[in-house]
């Protein structure tokens, strides 16, 4: 199998997308997607996967999901006009606030429904991975709610630029465990969060917080996220009176992307684009840019799109945003970019920097610096495109980033 | 046009079960020794592969891979430094190539999927019979994703290992068992690699229904340290593997063929 040229029928799978029809019985979208995992945790994958296919249409499961999304996490979120930068990039721009639900991002979303769900099967114990803290906040907000012990690993590197929320965690109750081992991020929390769940892989659930992992990971986490682009659609269609012409996400591992895109995957007038993150240039080891510069294989359970060199062996990223700071993609947007449903492009740091700059101060909304990256590709895109539709999925909210803005934008100034 | 014969004549993946049913014949379970290629570093390879091979019966390689998921710390400490020392799978198969002498034992590689697929499926099979690989262990290709690995290999007669675990259910077990050459990898315990195991009488049980089912030898790993353990195993498996120990004895700098003989019962 050559790295590079992957063979494939775009159109055969354009439709097959468009019919909704991945992940297909094998946990695979088209050629990515799959379960490359140790023999362990296979029959806990397969456990996971008959209980999704038993418990996620259950009423009763949909009822007490629904009242937490409500009543709990605050949904639906609002969609926001952004008058000010409407006028500014010579567009019509609508934000979809995901920065409004309970904990500051969209990861809650997925948490408290696997967690409702690890509950359902009888787990004793939860781990989980975290990049930025947002997933690990999340994570033990939720096992605080359901009364469910919570651990969570998380790079040595992030835990020193998200400070803040490693505070958050430690108060919510989770024991927070610092990653010393590989690249010290995102990457290597997932690597020893693996580790854990292989130890206990029965009384063990894992809270994967990103579209990516072993199936049926990519595909629960999309299910969990749909709420996102379900609620957004509407609200287009009511507040702005159309869809937009263009949708805008960040990606990272893709989780809050795939949440907002999949609902529109069908309008296939509607574009959807998601910005990776640029970090300070195309070489390799400068970025975190899958789709961009990423060649297929496996690395963490899934076939998809990786940083690696050509012997196979994994690259470390760089971004100034912990949270996109990860050299794979999930699988089903590798596919969706590969049929060319997904366009995709890199946002650098600095430009990314300066969009997160731009909307605190012309909207009064302190965004991620993960969500910058989409801001920064939105805006490019607007002045191309002068009087489109915008939709932008702002994922979350920056007060956790204060740490790197302190050291980057407010350098100096305080 | 050259048409393997891949039936009738003696194929790599055969001198792994023999090394291991002689060695069982002698009265004892047999030895897999493993080292982490490149590690301490590349310049001793050929001599601590050799000193190794003198003493196991069969010697299991690690490919060393930048996400290790299935090891414990010693492993990734290995794979790391190793890879900080410039490994790559092209240097370990032309090292194996050229080795003189070969060394005694059957030799194994344990490689994460994706170094092999960047090497090229296409070409593994071939490159990795002329180096003299018998086998291979493939941590995170479970039997579903493996058709493709196994057909290559098939090509050329070298085995694709089966893991098993504590946790794998009765009919999983049987499949694996029927699926798996050269022998089974009985995994003792679910975690990762290194951390010692006591083991209790549950472990034995387990080994003995993995030995009722399986066609080929039954090699137990994963936390295997000393001779006691290798005593109360005796029996119920045909062979144990030896890893995380041997690696942190090559890492000491110390002979890994006397630590090796003290196993032996």
């Amino acid at each position: 199998m050559k790295t590079q040229a992957l063979e494939i029928d775009r159109e055969a799978l354009l439709a097959q997308t468009l019919r909704g029809e991945f992940p297909d019985a094998r946990g695979r979208f088209g050629p990515f997607g799959g379960r490359y995992v140790p023999e362990t945790l296979v029959p806990a994958l397969d456990r996971l996967e008959q209980g999704i296919r038993d418990i996620l249409p259950d009423p009763a499961f949909k009822a007490e999901l629904d009242l937490q999304l409500r009543t709990w996490v605050g949904r639906p979120t609002p969609l926001t006009y952004a008058a000010t930068l409407s006028q500014r990039w010579g567009a019509e721009v609508w934000l979809k606030r995901e920065d409004l639900a309970h904990t500051g991002a969209h990861k809650i979303n997925n948490a408290i429904g696997q967690g409702l769900l690890a509950k359902r099967l009888g787990a004793k114990r939860i781990v989980a991975e975290t990049g930025a803290g947002q997933h690990g906040v999340a994570t033990a907000a939720a096992c605080a709610r359901l009364g469910m012990p919570c651990t969570v690993y998380m790079g040595s590197i992030d835990m020193e630029r998200q400070a803040p929320n490693v505070g958050r965690m430690r108060l919510l109750g989770a024991e927070v465990v610092p990653v010393t081992g590989g690249d010290k991020t995102l990457r290597a929390a997932i690597d020893e969060a693996l580790r854990d769940w292989v130890s206990d892989p029965n009384g063990t659930f894992y809270i994967l917080g990103s579209a990516v992992g072993p199936h049926p990971y990519p595909y629960m986490v999309r299910e969990f996220q749909r709420v996102i682009g379900v609620e957004a659609r509407a609200q287009m269609l009511a507040q702005a009176g159309a869809l937009p012409d263009v949708v805008v996400a960040c990606v990272g591992g893709g989780s809050n992307a795939i949440g907002l895109f999949h609902p529109f995957i069908p309008d296939t007038e509607v574009k959807l684009l998601g910005f990776e993150a640029g970090g300070i240039g195309p070489g390799l080891g400068q970025n975190a840019a899958s789709l961009a510069y990423g060649t297929p294989g496996v690395l963490q359970g899934c076939y998809s799109l990786l940083l690696q060199d050509e012997h196979g062996q994994i690259q470390e990223t760089q971004s100034v945003s912990a949270g996109l700071d990860y050299p794979g993609v999930g699988p089903e947007h590798a596919l969706l970019a590969s049929i060319g449903r997904l366009g995709f492009a890199a946002s650098e740091d600095d430009e990314s920097l300066e969009a997160l700059s731009e909307c605190s101060r012309y909207e009064g909304i302190l965004p991620a610096i993960e969500t910058a990256h989409a801001f920064a590709g939105a805006r490019k895109y607007a002045k191309k495109n002068p009087g489109c539709r915008i939709l932008i999925g702002l994922s979350g909210r920056g007060d956790k980033d204060m740490p790197t803005l302190q050291r980057t934008l407010l350098k100096g100034k305080i | 046009m050259t048409t393997l014969i891949t039936t009738g004549t003696a194929q790599p993946r055969d001198s792994i079960s023999t090394a291991i049913k002689d060695a069982a014949a002698s009265g004892r379970p047999a030895v897999v020794g493993f080292m982490t290629a490149g590690f301490p570093d590349r310049a001793h390879f050929a001599q601590n592969l050799r000193a190794i091979a003198t003493e196991a019966d069969v010697v299991e390689i690690g490919v060393p891979f930048s996400d290790p998921m299935a090891d414990g710390a010693t492993i990734q400490r290995a794979s790391f430094a190793s890879l900080q020392g410039g490994f790559t799978l092209r240097w370990l198969l032309d090292e194996l190539e050229v080795m003189q002498p070969r060394p005694q034992a059957p030799v194994l590689l344990m490689s994460y999927l994706n170094p092999l697929l960047a090497f090229g499926l296409e070409r593994l099979p071939e490159v990795a019979k002329k180096a003299g690989v018998s086998g291979f262990i493939i941590p995170d290709l479970p039997y579903e994703e493996s058709a493709d690995m196994r057909a290559a290999l098939d090509r050329v007669g070298i085995a694709l290992v089966q893991m098993v675990t504590p946790v794998t259910p009765d009919k999983r077990l049987k499949m694996l068992c029927a699926a798996s050459q050269g022998f089974v990898y009985a995994v003792t315990m679910t975690g990762t690699t290194g951390k010692s195991v006591a083991v209790p009488d549950e472990v034995l049980d387990y080994m003995d229904r993995v030995k009722s089912m399986s066609p080929v030898p039954v090699c137990a790993g994963f936390g295997i340290r000393t001779a006691e353990q290798v005593t109360r195993m005796q029996g119920h498996v045909d062979g144990v593997v030896v890893g995380s120990a041997l690696v942190e004895v090559l890492e000491r700098g110390e002979d890994p063929a006397k630590f090796l003989r003290r196993l032996k019962p």
